[in-house]
């Protein structure tokens, strides 16, 4: 039996738990209210008036809707590659043993444990080396790099619970290799990838640092409003922006725990 | 005639471990055969190079004459029931044990009456829309049977298949796969280290220990007639005498095997026989296990319920049938 018919817990700490509630979510509504306000050039309390205006603005400008589409398929292509590259991995880490494994292991999950700074001066200097130009595909690089790192925790956990003998029941009974990974492995750890995928297409699509650091002109979703802020004009067609990125992240995060929540951890969703 | 599993000199070696060290196997088709020994013995080693999950380090394997090395599982003729089940956890009962020939592309109507069969063959009926979850043990133990026999193979391979099976179970179980083997005529290839098991169910058994076979025989063999000290005392714990206790009893300087059930127990007034001191009684309920000291040689006895017995520390005769003292090779 769980404790939750104890006794009460003491207001004083009643007290410090909602505080510390509303102090993390607060500023979240705030940015919610700002984009109803009348008032566009700063952000005043209270707001002087509301108004769906904005809603219609940001619809009409061509910049979000360029931003927001690149954002998309930078987020698309990173999670595709992860996915592929992120499972492999799991694969091979978890059913066999070999030197070198568990430093292997350590070299993939490195990524996000490191500052995103680090990952993205360390891949501006690659490029500049390489003599690569930056484009769309040097953002799917970067952003891949620690989409990888999600979909291979996730794959990794998975397959971990998924009992080894099953693949060689699988070849027992005359399937072969290709057809084992479609009827055994690929349904067993299915909802992990889609859980994986889902972080990595959240994780991509609020990325500030690494893009920063390999986008040329381009602006996703999350460098347009950095700059958006700077200019005193239409300040609440950010705000506008920022609930749509809000309602994008959020909502995968949530699926994902829902999907993984019998055991797996949602790893890396602390980044 | 063409055995159904042949191995000439195999060896299977992990690094420096020698896990089947050059073993020469025959296995009759159609016979029930049983490999028993200790973990670490090589028999689960010898039961994954017929499946094709290992492949031997040096030697020859052939089934039904075909040679195997280099042959991967999908392509044998051979099904395993593993020690865990491995069935597949996303599909239902009737998918699983129709799995086999899915993959070999037979159509979903006639797949799934021949998975009904196969289900009704190992008696459970009507299971088939149920997940393997939400069977028992014994049932879950019974779909991995049908799994592996609707494939018609021509050898069935079980590893350990009663292990996580409560005791009442796992005897029901020994009828019922000893039946079902002489129905279906198919050779089964048993692996346990329940040597009470083996003798029960196996036409012929073998017994390894450390990667070797150290006999084999039918059960009467093994258990009457071990070759070997380890055979003596793995199958059925007989007391393994030394040559110098044999010299003075039965005129031969060799080792001996004594089953516990062999020793009377006499009075020490009498004289003759083999002079002892009892240490301690285990009950088994149908049968007591005595130990005894003899001459600091440790005996075992095993005495039926209700016979009476002597008090602990109390000084009694042992004697035996000579021809139930077995002489034995000086062999491990």
């Amino acid at each position: 039996m769980r404790s939750d018919r104890g006794p009460s817990a003491p207001i004083g700490l009643k007290l410090a738990a909602t505080g510390g509630l509303l102090f993390l979510h607060l500023p979240i509504l705030l940015i919610f209210v700002y984009a109803f306000t009348t008032e566009e050039k700063s952000f005043v309390w209270p707001p002087p008036g509301l108004t769906t205006q904005w809603f219609a603005v940001t619809w009409n400008r061509p910049d979000v809707w360029q931003a927001l589409s690149l954002s998309v398929r930078v987020a698309a292509i990173s999670t595709a590659i992860a996915l592929v590259l992120g499972t492999l991995c799991a694969a091979a880490v978890s059913r066999t043993k070999f030197f070198g494994r568990e430093t292997i292991s350590l070299l993939v999950i490195l990524p996000i444990a490191l500052p995103g700074i680090i990952t993205g001066i360390a891949l501006r200097s690659a490029f500049a080396l390489a003599e690569i130009p930056f484009s769309f595909w040097t953002i799917v690089l970067g952003h891949a790099t620690f989409c990888v790192v999600v979909v291979y925790n996730n794959a990794v956990a998975r397959f971990r619970r998924t009992s080894g003998s099953m693949i060689e029941a699988s070849m027992d009974l005359g399937a072969d290799g290709f057809q084992t990974f479609r009827h055994v492995v690929l349904p067993n750890i299915a909802t992990a990838l889609l859980a994986g995928g889902m972080l990595a297409f959240a994780l991509s699509f609020d990325e500030v640092i690494v893009t920063t650091f390999t986008a040329g002109q381009q602006q996703t979703v999350p460098i347009w409003m950095l700059e958006e802020l700077i200019r005193p004009r239409q300040r609440p067609v950010t705000n506008v922006v920022a609930m749509v990125v809000v309602l994008v992240t959020l909502l995968p995060i949530l699926v994902a725990y829902y999907l993984t929540r019998d055991g797996d951890q949602i790893a890396g969703s602390g980044k | 005639m063409t055995s159904a599993v042949s191995f000439q000199k195999v060896s299977r070696h992990f690094g420096s471990v020698r896990a089947v060290d050059a073993v020469d196997l025959d296995i009759v088709p159609g016979e029930f055969f049983a490999m028993l020994g200790p973990s670490g013995s090589g028999k689960t080693t010898c039961l994954r190079l017929i499946a094709g999950f290992e492949q031997p380090t040096a030697g020859s394997i052939s089934i039904f004459g075909e040679r195997a090395e280099g042959v991967p599982p999908y392509r044998r003729n051979v099904n395993t029931v593993f020690q865990d089940y491995a069935l597949f956890p996303h599909l239902n009962v009737l998918d699983n044990v129709a799995y086999g020939l899915m993959v070999k592309g037979i159509g979903r109507p006639e797949r799934q009456k021949a998975a009904e069969d196969a289900l009704a063959l190992v008696r459970l009926p009507g299971y088939g829309a149920r997940r393997p979850g939400q069977l028992s043990g014994g049932q879950r133990q019974r779909v991995a049977l049908a799994r592996a026999l609707v494939n018609q193979p021509k050898v069935l391979l079980l590893d350990e298949p009663l292990g996580a099976l409560d005791l009442k179970l796992r005897e029901n179980m020994q009828e019922e796969l000893k039946s079902l083997q002489k129905a279906l005529g198919i050779t089964f290839v048993f692996v346990t280290h329940d040597q009470g098991e083996a003798l029960s169910m196996a036409d012929r058994v073998a017994v390894f220990n450390d990667g070797k076979i150290m006999q084999i025989g039918t059960p009467e063999d093994i258990y009457q007639r071990p070759k070997t000290r380890f055979v003596a005392d793995f199958v059925g714990s007989s007391n393994v005498l030394p040559p110098d206790f044999v010299q003075r009893y039965a005129g031969q300087h060799r080792w001996g095997s004594l089953r516990p059930e062999s020793i009377r127990i006499g009075r020490a007034a009498k004289g003759d026989g083999v002079a002892a001191r009892l240490v301690s009684t285990n009950y088994l309920g149908a049968t007591t296990r005595l130990a005894l000291d003899a001459e600091g040689l440790r005996l075992h006895v095993i005495v039926p319920a209700g016979a009476a017995l002597p008090r602990e520390g109390e000084a009694v005769a042992l004697t035996f049938n000579r021809e139930q003292l077995h002489l034995m090779d000086d062999l491990g």
